[in-house]
């Protein structure tokens, strides 16, 4: 999957990755797609869940060993 | 026209450390999720908004007593479990920090930023003899039950720590 930007969230736990994710998308435009990498397994359901509530689109995962790689488009502003 | 955002309410009752990071925690994490996050801190949970610096100004043997032996601050709370002296807390904080977890200051500030709203109780303030100047500048207004329970009613999530 293409992404406009890449968060790099490896080491930290939850709830950074969400935090920073929070931070990034505000940085980028509507419909722009960001690329979070992060090894706390949270994540596989956190960033669903967050994109649920905020309103932006979770794209999918990818897994490779141990590290998550999750996709969002963003759909509003914050 | 923007929606009107959720809220989320927390109670920090209690003074400890894990206690604290567990608030904070969740209201960083529920702002972070577009909700509008309010804090009110009470009893012992003045604690982890007290001003790290200086005295505590407080009239009376008692309250003088009651400040100088719980003297709060971010930096001086405990664990609930475990502090054997302060060492069990040293080492839970050395271990968060290897796993570069935010400390409790780091969440304060990241809630700030992401407009979480700190409520000191002004009920426990009086009780305990506090003034406003004992407390972190990043409080935002005092307030007592009846602010609370305004905001909780609203409240999609409300939590008592």
């Amino acid at each position: 999957m293409k992404a406009d930007a890449t968060l790099d969230c490896t080491g930290l736990y939850c709830p950074m990755p969400i935090i920073q994710t929070t931070d990034k998308l505000r940085e980028l435009e509507i419909g722009q797609v960001l690329a979070v990498v992060a090894d706390d397994k949270g994540i596989k359901t956190d960033m669903p869940a967050w994109c649920g509530s905020t309103g932006n689109e979770f794209l999918g995962m990818e897994e490779e060993d141990g590290e998550y790689k999750v996709y969002v488009r963003k759909l509003v502003e914050a | 026209m923007e929606k009107e955002k959720e809220k989320a309410t927390i109670v920090v009752f209690s003074g400890e450390l894990d206690k604290a990071l567990a608030a904070f925690n969740i209201a960083t994490t529920a702002a972070a999720m577009g909700m509008d996050v309010t804090m009110f801190f009470t009893f012992w949970g003045l604690n982890v908004i007290k001003k790290n610096e200086g005295p505590l100004r407080s009239k009376g043997w008692m309250r003088k007593m009651l400040n100088w032996m719980n003297r709060g601050g971010s930096k001086r709370l405990k664990l609930s479990k475990f502090n054997m002296l302060g060492m069990g807390t040293w080492m839970m904080k050395k271990l968060m920090r290897e796993e570069r977890m935010p400390s409790i200051e780091e969440l304060i500030a990241q809630a700030k930023r992401l407009g979480v709203k700190l409520v000191a109780c002004t009920t426990s303030m009086g009780t305990m003899g506090l003034g406003e100047d004992a407390f972190i500048p990043e409080v935002d207004s005092f307030a007592g039950a009846a602010t609370f329970l305004g905001e909780a009613r609203k409240g999609t999530v409300n939590l008592f720590i």
